[in-house]
């Protein structure tokens, strides 16, 4: 049972990327900025809502879904909006000075396509409970991976002489690209050895 | 280049009341659900028929000969009848495995789906397997997402797929290098995709121990 | 304060080149580069998102004075998620193997920035035959920039466009590009392209207003 847990989440989190190998959570990605710290606090915020929306879509799945199934998506947007707000408001009345560093990135957190992803896949594989909370840590860790080192990456962008036809978003996609090409070393990693 | 005189006097602005707001989001939200459930509705016996089609399809591939299948599942010692995939049978516990016969109602084989996972991501496998014999029969790759041109040759290899036709189960099912297959247990690999075609050989030999023993006291 | 008079051909015409919604004002990356890794593939998502599109367009502007402010993004994404799922279920109805092949990208499309961008930069902002012509050019738009890339991603790295084969079978298939890491990297490469094209047009644009005044001075 372990392996396959072990599975799940290194799966999501380095064989299966959820930005570099399923393009999800591309807009914060490409947005962030060169501060390291910023990065890795906005990856450790997408992180915990994930793991808040793995057990709800859970849930959901389990109990409600089964009796009107066309009511997925629209559910599991309701719930992710409403995840969101629960957390700005706990992390407000918990912790100012959190708040006050993560500011704009928790709004932002609901548009981001990898929270809603991850609730889709979930529940289109089956997981259960644990199952679902260990994808969820996994992608999140995933996800504050590529931020982490996009945000690096952007540094030397910066400094660099990049020539005006590429400059934008089409050096971005280059270079996530090809960070995408050595994350897929990962492949094989638990494999069937 | 502005022609009117008029001056735009900004009239007091009314806050929409919150009864009206949550008003509607209610009305936003029933006529939604009423058009989903409306294509639901219309959309259900197309779907249903669709997996019911692939299904009997994939059955009847990896059991040659056979024309009717039946779903069962495991439960406690024995075989109990399951529910079709699709259906919501009351009841009947989710189909672990199908039962394939011919014509003549004559029991072949079964169908068992198993997953393991691969190079890349999941492999879902549909396997035939033979109690009569002890021996699998055939495979079907339903879902993988190994490298194209090498690990997902798994499901286009001709000569891949030949080593399932009658493929023993004892003691175990081995991998060899291709070309290096001498007994009825061993499955010859697909050169350049060791790792998928070693993951392969795991999902059938899991199979083989979870369901040899439970199929052939209830055939 | 003279109203701008906008035509309806105007609209139809900027979402697909001008204000295309991919390749120039880069939103709505999320599905483009997940599915088109072949052309059908892309083809399906685009014209997926191009009924979303119209469709709720058409309602939020035909709802325009009826919806309250402070709940319209809300309502925008009842109406969204809405059109998806019937999309969702109709793919899965008519086309099976499509929709095994898009996967949970199909209800990924309600977040697609695209749509809920153009309900509240445009649709409920204008009328009803405004906001279709808007809806049509930028889905149009989106599907011809989906359609570009899944079709050379799919020729490069495989050899194939819509799975008939091009190149004979001693093509090598550059198989990089089907892969994930292709996606990135051919997105990349054309708006590479297309900025080495915009540049060129601007340099020239420049030299040209500087014609007269160098001719004046001369």
């Amino acid at each position: 049972m372990s392996g396959h847990l072990l599975w799940i989440f290194l799966g999501a989190m380095v064989v299966n990327n959820f930005t570099l190998s399923y393009f999800l959570g591309l807009c914060p990605f490409f947005g962030v900025s060169g501060r390291l710290d910023t990065a890795f606090r906005l990856g450790l915020a997408n992180i915990f809502v994930l793991v808040i929306t793995s057990a709800c879509a859970w849930a959901l799945d389990r109990f409600i879904l089964p009796y009107a199934p066309y009511l997925k998506l629209i559910s599991f947007i309701l719930v992710i909006a409403s995840v969101v707000q629960f957390v700005e408001m706990a992390i407000k009345k918990l912790s100012p000075a959190l708040f006050r560093a993560l500011g704009i990135f928790l709004p932002l957190i609901t548009t981001n396509c990898a929270i809603l992803g991850l609730a889709l896949f979930q529940t289109n594989r089956g997981y259960g409970f644990l199952e679902g909370i260990v994808f969820a840590i996994g992608a999140g860790a995933g996800l504050t991976l590529a931020l982490v080192l996009m945000a690096g990456i952007r540094v030397e962008v910066e400094l660099s002489d990049v020539p005006a036809a590429a400059r934008g978003t089409a050096i971005q996609l280059l270079i996530a690209g090809i960070l995408s090409l050595a994350f897929m070393g990962f492949a094989g990693l638990l494999g069937a050895g | 280049m502005s022609t009117g005189s008029s001056v735009i006097v900004p009239g007091p602005t009314r806050e929409p009341g919150s009864l009206k707001l949550v008003a509607t989001l209610v009305v936003a939200g029933v006529l939604s659900g009423a058009g989903l459930v409306a294509t639901y509705d219309a959309t259900l016996p197309i779907v249903q028929a669709n997996q019911a089609r692939a299904l009997r399809e994939a059955v009847f591939l990896v059991v040659p000969g056979s024309t009717k299948l039946e779903p069962f599942a495991w439960q406690g010692d024995r075989l109990v009848a399951a529910a079709e995939p699709g259906t919501n049978a009351s009841g009947a516990p989710p189909a672990e495995v199908f039962a394939a016969r011919d014509d003549a109602g004559t029991l072949l084989g079964y169908a068992i789906p198993a997953d393991g996972a691969g190079f890349q991501d999941t492999i879902r496998l549909l396997v035939g397997y033979e109690p009569a014999g002890r021996r699998i029969v055939g495979v079907k790759v339903l879902e993988s997402r190994e490298t194209p041109g090498l690990g997902d040759k798994i499901a286009k290899d001709a000569q891949f797929a030949a080593n399932f036709e009658a493929l023993a189960i004892d003691p175990e099912v081995v991998l060899v290098k291709r070309g290096e297959k001498t007994a009825p247990n061993q499955v010859d690999a697909i050169t350049g995709a060791t790792i998928s075609s070693r993951a392969v050989v795991k999902i059938l030999d899991a199979v083989a121990r979870t369901w040899a023993s439970r199929l052939e006291s209830a055939s | 304060m003279k109203a701008r008079e906008l035509s309806v051909r105007e609209e139809l015409l900027k979402g697909l080149w001008r204000e295309n919604p991919v390749l120039v004002q880069v939103l709505g990356m999320c599905p483009s580069l997940a599915v088109t890794n072949t052309a059908p593939n892309a083809l399906a998502m685009g014209v997926a998102t191009f009924f979303v599109l119209v469709g709720s367009s058409f309602l939020v502007s035909s709802l325009r004075k009826v919806i309250p402010k402070p709940v319209r993004i809300s309502t925008y994404i009842v109406i969204i998620a809405t059109f998806v799922t019937i999309a969702d279920l109709l793919l899965q109805a008519f086309v099976p193997d499509i929709h095994k092949e898009l996967g949970a990208f199909i209800s990924l499309i309600v977040v697609n920035c695209v749509i809920l961008g153009r309900q509240e930069a445009f649709a409920s902002r204008h009328g009803i035959r405004l906001a279709v012509a808007d809806a049509v050019g930028m889905g149009a738009g989106f599907t011809f920039a989906l359609f570009l890339l899944g079709a050379t991603r799919e020729i490069l790295g495989n050899g194939t466009l819509f799975g008939v084969s091009l190149f004979g079978p001693n093509f090598e298939p550059w198989v990089v590009m089907i892969l994930p890491p292709g996606g990135f990297l051919m997105l990349g490469a054309i708006l590479l392209v297309f900025g080495a094209w915009k540049a060129r047009a601007a340099a020239r644009a420049k030299a040209a207003a500087a014609e007269p005044l160098r001719k004046a001075a001369a």
